[in-house]
């Protein structure tokens, strides 16, 4: 681990090698959106809605994987990666079915505040209404594939956290699904320790609480953080 | 082993290979094995007395016209036999052994195809029999890494490797030498050396043809490599689907490690080599090289974003080296002769030769090597035999799904790194499928749409839902039912996608889209403007 320095939209920051681009931008109260990217877990690369500038690469680079190097340059915003990220959004929304009004995350809902964030109004792209399946099978959890935007962060919780690897990713492109315990019914899951982590970290409506009626899944995926402090790291 | 009991391996086998009256060289490669050449070749050697050698080799190259029987009766002169059935054992047997005129089709060796070719990837390719070390030997099979092993560092050979100019052959084209600096100068106590032999592109088979015809010329060239980066270990990534190429190489592995050239204390040094196959289970995807290392640790075969590259953080972690089939046959020669050697071959940037895998609409389809700088023209027309049934030549996909179609008018460039970018296609790893006026270009860009929509792996979201879109308006255009904002779209796509995509997959899937744009545009144009008949059947 070294020290040096790097350039964020225009300004010179100190910072040490270990850290992401998406680290510092925080350290400086910088916002670069994210989705996949969780703090507590190994940063994904997945989503690409945090990708920034970087001179001298060829293309954008995800800033929660990239670390940062001596002398870098950063951009962090610009009219072409607003585009990119909300095109990100645009392709989220239409790969699932996300309805708000009928969902029980409506109001806490991390895909919801980002499109508000970046002032997406409208999707251009056709729905693909894929008709995923859901799993109710587990006795206080369900699954809606339907609202699952791939990011793994269940996926990622469950193995580094709880240690127990219920959850992975099957199926490839847009077929690709979380399927729990090799793809047997969550509710007889051999692995799955009922902890509910994975419901906590989801940012959509897709792992929920059941028993939950429009609007009241709220979540508390900052809880990691709270972990981390408590173990020091 | 040492150089001089090699020597000796040399000798007695070249003078075994001449002491027969007649020779019988039957391809026992993938394309001519399909066609049961394989059995041809056992009922001759069933058949031929022992004055006659009969030997399976590798690709003979001209696929098309296969399988192909190469016979020596005296010895200046080799007849080519195309299209040799099972039945024509009989008559094969009379020419060879009662030395009676064979009527049976045969291919002119004196034709462009064999006559403009420099071969030194394939130098071996249809001369030796894959199965059998020795005959490697005698092709100075060997000789580099013994040599290396004795008399050079690692970083004089890396130096020569630089001096070569010799660059990645999978596809990016990155300077070969300038990599293996990179993984010489990693500090680790565990270093890795992969060979990518995933060759997933639609239409390209060269290094299926390598493996299958020359496999132990991929194994010294990892054990020259892992020599020169400081590793101990190395796998070959194959896919599965290439059956006869795993057998051969493990053949090889077994054989190399019995003579002493992988193992413990290789040639009497402090060199430790050892080589493993990992099979790969059909995904495209597993041929980007952070994918591939994650299904060999046995992960999910899905790209992780580079930085950090592999020569610093690569399998389990540890630095790696991962080069392509082609790249590692070409590092033997260079060793052989000289990194100055290789550069005088080829053009200022790109040096060397190149395979290249001729297929689709074309007289000869099969595997050639032309020196780099060679005309485009001339590999479809002169060697490659121009376009069968009359019928005129349109484009050129190379490159495959990451690649581009290059039109009639662009045919005089020469083929390099930099020719081919700037006609907006690649070089990728060698696939060239030719096209003639019956093609229709907004079809060649939905299909390779729909390979990249199939093969991404779903990790990111660009490639894995803009490929969906990115086909899906390319099937309406297709049919006739595209309109003008769907073309715009497809463009604002086409840029995102390749933009923001995690890996070289979604990064470079709109190139045929973009390629066909910039050349064929007004192939769009009409079908959206309904003046043209739709592409594809309702
Ligand atoms: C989607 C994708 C597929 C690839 N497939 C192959 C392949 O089949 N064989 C190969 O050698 N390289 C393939 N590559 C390139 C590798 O990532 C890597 O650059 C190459 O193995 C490096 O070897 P080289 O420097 O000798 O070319 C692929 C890259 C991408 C993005």
């Amino acid at each position: 681990m070294s020290v040096l320095t790097l350039t964020i939209d225009g300004q010179e920051v100190g910072a040490s090698s270990d850290q992401t681009i998406l680290d510092v931008a925080k350290a400086h109260k910088i916002n670069i959106p994210t989705m996949c990217f969780l703090e507590g877990l190994t940063p994904w690369g997945g989503c690409r809605i945090c990708v920034v500038d970087v001179e001298g690469a060829p293309r954008p680079l995800s800033s929660c994987t990239t670390h940062v190097t001596e002398g870098m340059v950063v951009t962090t915003t610009t009219g072409k990666l607003e585009s990119y990220r909300k095109m990100i959004l645009e392709m989220l929304y239409a790969e699932g079915n996300h309805t708000c009004s009928v969902c029980v995350s409506n109001g806490h809902c991390e895909l919801q505040d980002k499109a508000q964030e970046m002032k997406m109004d409208h999707v251009r792209l056709p729905y693909l209404n894929q008709n995923m399946p859901m799993d109710s099978t587990h006795e206080h959890f369900g699954l809606d594939q339907d609202r699952c935007i791939l990011c793994t962060r269940c996926v990622r919780v469950c193995s580094e956290i709880e240690g127990a690897q219920t959850w992975a990713v099957a199926g490839r492109g847009v077929d690709s699904h979380i399927i729990s315990d090799l793809g047997t019914p969550w509710g007889e899951s051999d692995s799955c320790t009922s902890c509910g982590k994975c419901v906590q970290v989801c940012p959509t409506g897709s792992l929920v609480n059941k028993g939950n009626a429009v609007n009241e899944q709220i979540k508390k995926v900052n809880f990691l953080e709270h972990l981390l402090q408590m173990r020091g790291q | 082993m040492n150089l001089d009991e090699l020597n000796e391996i040399k000798e007695k086998q070249k003078k075994y290979n001449q002491s027969f009256d007649s020779y019988i060289k039957v391809c026992v490669a993938a394309s001519c094995k399909s066609l049961k050449s394989d059995q041809i070749k056992d009922a001759m050697r069933e058949k031929m007395d022992e004055k006659c050698q009969v030997k399976g080799v590798g690709c003979l190259g001209l696929c098309s016209k296969g399988p192909l029987v190469s016979v020596t009766v005296d010895t200046n002169k080799q007849i080519l036999y195309e299209s040799v059935k099972a039945e024509d054992v009989e008559t094969l047997f009379n020419a060879t052994c009662k030395k009676e005129a064979a009527k049976l089709p045969q291919c002119s060796l004196d034709q462009p195809f064999f006559k403009h070719q420099q071969k030194i990837v394939l130098e071996n390719s249809g001369e030796i029999d894959p199965e059998v070390i020795e005959d490697y030997i005698e092709k100075d099979g060997y000789q580099a890494l013994l040599k290396v092993l004795n008399e050079y560092g690692p970083e004089e050979v890396v130096r020569e490797m630089m001096d070569s100019g010799l660059r990645g052959r999978g596809g990016g084209g990155y300077p070969t030498g300038l990599k293996w600096a990179t993984v010489n100068k990693a500090r680790s106590d565990l270093k890795y050396v992969i060979c990518n032999a995933d060759e997933g592109d639609p239409g390209a088979f060269m290094d299926r043809a390598v493996l299958e015809s020359d496999p132990h010329r991929i194994i010294e060239g990892m054990a020259i490599a892992a020599y020169a980066v400081g590793a101990s270990r190395g796998y070959i990534y194959v896919r599965a689907e290439y059956p006869l190429a795993i057998e051969r190489l493990k053949r090889a592995i077994r054989k190399a490690r019995s003579k002493g050239f992988l193992g413990q204390n290789i040639s009497g040094t402090s060199f430790n080599f050892e080589v493993d196959i990992r099979l790969g289970a059909g995904a495209f995807v597993c041929g980007e090289e952070t994918a591939l290392i994650a299904s060999i640790e046995g992960k999910r075969g899905q790209p992780t974003p580079r930085p950090p590259y592999p020569a610093e953080v690569g399998l389990w972690g540890k630095p790696t080296l991962i080069n392509n089939v082609e790249t590692f046959a070409n590092i033997a020669p260079i060793l052989r002769k000289g990194g100055a050697w290789y550069a005088s071959i080829g053009t200022e940037k790109s040096k060397g030769t190149k395979v290249f895998a001729l297929a689709g609409k074309i007289e000869n389809t099969g595997l050639i090597e032309v020196p780099m700088g060679f005309k485009l023209r001339d590999i479809i027309f002169d060697i490659g035999g121009g376009v069968p049934e009359g019928l005129k030549f349109k484009a050129v996909q190379t490159g495959g799904p990451s690649g581009g179609c290059i039109p009639e008018d662009l045919l005089d460039l020469h083929v390099s790194y930099e020719s081919l970018r700037e006609a907006g296609s690649i070089m990728g790893s060698g696939g060239m499928i030719i096209m003639d006026e019956t093609s229709k270009m907004v079809e060649v860009a939905r299909y390779f749409m729909e390979f990249c929509k199939s093969e991404s792996c779903g990790k990111c979201t660009p490639c894995r839902v803009g490929t969906v879109h990115m086909h899906d308006i390319l099937d309406r255009i297709a049919k006739g039912t595209g309109t003008e904002a769907d073309l715009s779209l497809l463009e604002e796509l086409c840029d995102m996608v390749g933009q923001t995509s995690l890996c070289g997959l979604g990064q470079t899937a709109p190139n045929p889209v973009l390629s066909t744009l910039k050349y064929f545009r007004h192939e769009y144009d009409n079908l959206i403007q309904k003046q043209e008949q739709p592409q594809v059947n309702q």
